[in-house]
């Protein structure tokens, strides 16, 4: 009932949808960095949305499978192969017991969610099984998968038998992701505190991901952004997506390991559904924020939460219990 | 009894709840009430808040606010509003006086030499003023446990790094501005370092998980490096 770790690959960690009710004691959220991908992967093996799933990063890992079962993946196309034979992502995939998981090349992304039936057999520590790697709690172990680990997958009840397994999730709904990199994004509570020009040169300059990204956030470079006038800010709450700004003047976009609260003015908040573009986004990559309307961004969060609804109504009815 | 609360919607499921500008322990303890009580009453789609210095947020599930003619905004909004005219009026507990050990400058705050000349002051008369008053803790944020500590003197204010460390040690304690605070954990951070604490104040196995809660007093005390460590090989023991 396990799974080995032959090679860990670069980043490779249990996530869920992030770690919440301790925010208030200064406790991150953690979770995925791609909660659509993420989500989706659980949905093709009958999991719930919140179960963990193994965020890998770049360079995938190779496994070694214990048990027949059936998994996806999704997100980052990292050329995964099953017993050396190509596989394809957003897809429902049986594995049998001996079989062997790969990752070739990065054609595309930066992150890929891999979920396997029955979800990881992990404790939930404050109510999350996602990896805080900083303060080391959990996922497995509190860090990130090493060669020669064994994960445990949960057998107990689970009843994941699809009929046929020929389908997958449509492109439409995938429609999220494009190599054009424009972020929506609504302004932020400091917005009006930047001069005019770096108001203007925010909402229509690009950016560049720095190399000094990671998962709690990523430096933008371009144009530096200035207030005003220099001043402090109160520390408040920030939220994955809050783009705020060092009197450095590069913004930072805040992600899924960001901290509960910031002390640097806020230029905007991206857009809920244009996370995961964020996610897979690698240091090099362009970047363009396009203004929206709070409402609009919240009445998009809406209809991508519906279609993910549809979607597990959808594969609901294509299992069958046994 | 509370005003002059302005609501502002913070990315799709949060609002985000200001009460004025002020930085004062009145208001602050007025909004670690409602924090309370919202977490003790919670509403359908109430998931959690994060109290801070002037502001309260609440984070909610929108999916549980869906209405042909009104957004979930304007929906969740009202039932926070709605909790709070249910509020009875009773006063704030007084918080506990926690006493903190800190090792001063050398290694241990690397920007304690710095915080002096800012202020035209010996180090040793840094650390004294640190020492001297009583700290509050208006909030937790930023990491696991990271107490924001207002009432220190501004004698020793110092403005947040340029542009911040990538990695400050855990238990480093810094200022900004002026506030102090101390890094729970190894993380990267703004603030300028004057000295470090040998106690644990991210407690994953406690409930809460945290050795200071917002509404806390604090006081500092300054110890040696040999006593430094002499702690910290005393808490490996009991682990």
């Amino acid at each position: 009932m396990t799974i080995k770790i032959d090679k860990p690959g670069m980043l490779t960690s249990l996530q869920d949808l992030g770690r919440y009710t301790y925010q208030q004691y200064g406790v991150i959220v953690n979770g995925a960095m791609d909660p659509f991908a993420h989500t989706a992967a659980n949905l093709l093996v009958g999991n719930p949305e919140g179960e963990a799933t193994l965020e890998v990063t770049l360079t995938g890992p190779k496994l070694t499978f214990g048990i027949d079962t059936y998994i996806a993946i999704c997100g980052a196309d990292l050329t995964p192969s099953l017993n050396e034979k190509p596989i394809e992502n957003w897809r429902t995939i049986s594995v049998k017991q001996g079989d062997v998981l790969e990752f070739g090349k990065c054609k595309w992304g930066c992150r890929a969610y891999i979920a396997v039936a029955g979800g990881f057999d992990t404790k939930r520590e404050m109510g999350s099984k996602s990896t805080y790697l900083r303060a080391g709690i959990g996922g497995y172990k509190g860090r990130a998968l090493k060669e020669g680990d064994t994960l445990s997958v949960c057998t107990d009840g689970h009843s994941f038998h699809p009929i046929s397994i020929n389908w997958f999730v449509s492109h439409e709904l995938r429609a999220v992701y494009s190599n054009k990199n424009t972020i929506r994004a609504v302004k932020g509570r400091h917005f009006e505190l930047f001069t005019k020009d770096s108001q203007t040169a925010f909402f229509n300059e690009g950016f560049k991901i720095s190399t000094q990204s990671d998962r709690m956030g990523y430096r933008a470079e371009g144009n530096a952004l200035q207030l005003e006038e220099q001043r402090e800010i109160l520390s408040e709450p920030v939220l994955f997506g809050t783009v705020q700004v060092p009197s450095e003047g590069k913004p930072i976009i805040l992600m899924a390991d960001r901290q509960t609260t910031g002390g640097y003015p806020k230029i905007a908040q991206a857009a809920y559904v244009d996370l995961p573009k964020l996610a897979q986004a690698k240091p090099g990559d362009s970047i363009v924020f396009q203004e929206i309307s709070d409402e609009e961004a919240q009445i998009n969060y809406i209809i991508q939460k519906i279609q993910l609804n549809y979607l597990k109504t959808g594969i609901g009815l294509k299992n069958r219990e046994r | 009894m509370f005003q002059d609360i302005n609501y502002f919607r913070f990315g799709e499921a949060g609002i985000l709840m200001e009460f004025g500008h002020e930085v004062s322990e009145e208001i602050n303890q007025q909004i670690h009430e409602i924090s309370r009580w919202l977490n003790e009453n919670p509403f359908d789609g109430f998931i959690e808040t994060v109290p801070a210095y002037t502001t309260l947020t609440v984070l909610y599930d929108p999916m549980k606010f869906v209405h042909p003619e009104k957004s979930a905004f304007e929906l969740a909004k009202n039932r926070i509003e709605m909790r709070i005219e249910s509020m009875p009026k009773e006063s704030a507990s007084a918080g506990r006086v926690i006493r903190i050990p800190v090792c001063y400058g050398g290694d241990f705050g690397p920007d304690l030499r710095n915080v002096a000349k800012l202020n035209k002051l010996t180090e040793k008369e840094v650390i004294k003023i640190h020492t001297e008053k009583t700290c509050y803790v208006y909030m937790l944020g930023f990491a696991p446990g990271f107490p924001f500590l207002g009432g220190m003197s501004s004698e020793i204010a110092a403005p947040r790094l340029s542009s911040p460390r990538l990695s400050i040690p855990k238990g480093s304690v810094g200022i900004a501005g002026e506030q102090t605070g101390i890094y729970p954990i190894e993380t990267p951070g703004g603030w300028q370092l004057i000295g470090r604490t040998p106690l644990e104040l991210f407690r994953p196995d406690d409930n809460p998980p945290t050795l200071l809660e917002a509404g806390d007093q604090v006081e500092f005390y300054e110890i040696t490096t040999e006593e430094y460590h002499s702690w910290e090989a005393e808490d490996d023991h009991q682990d």
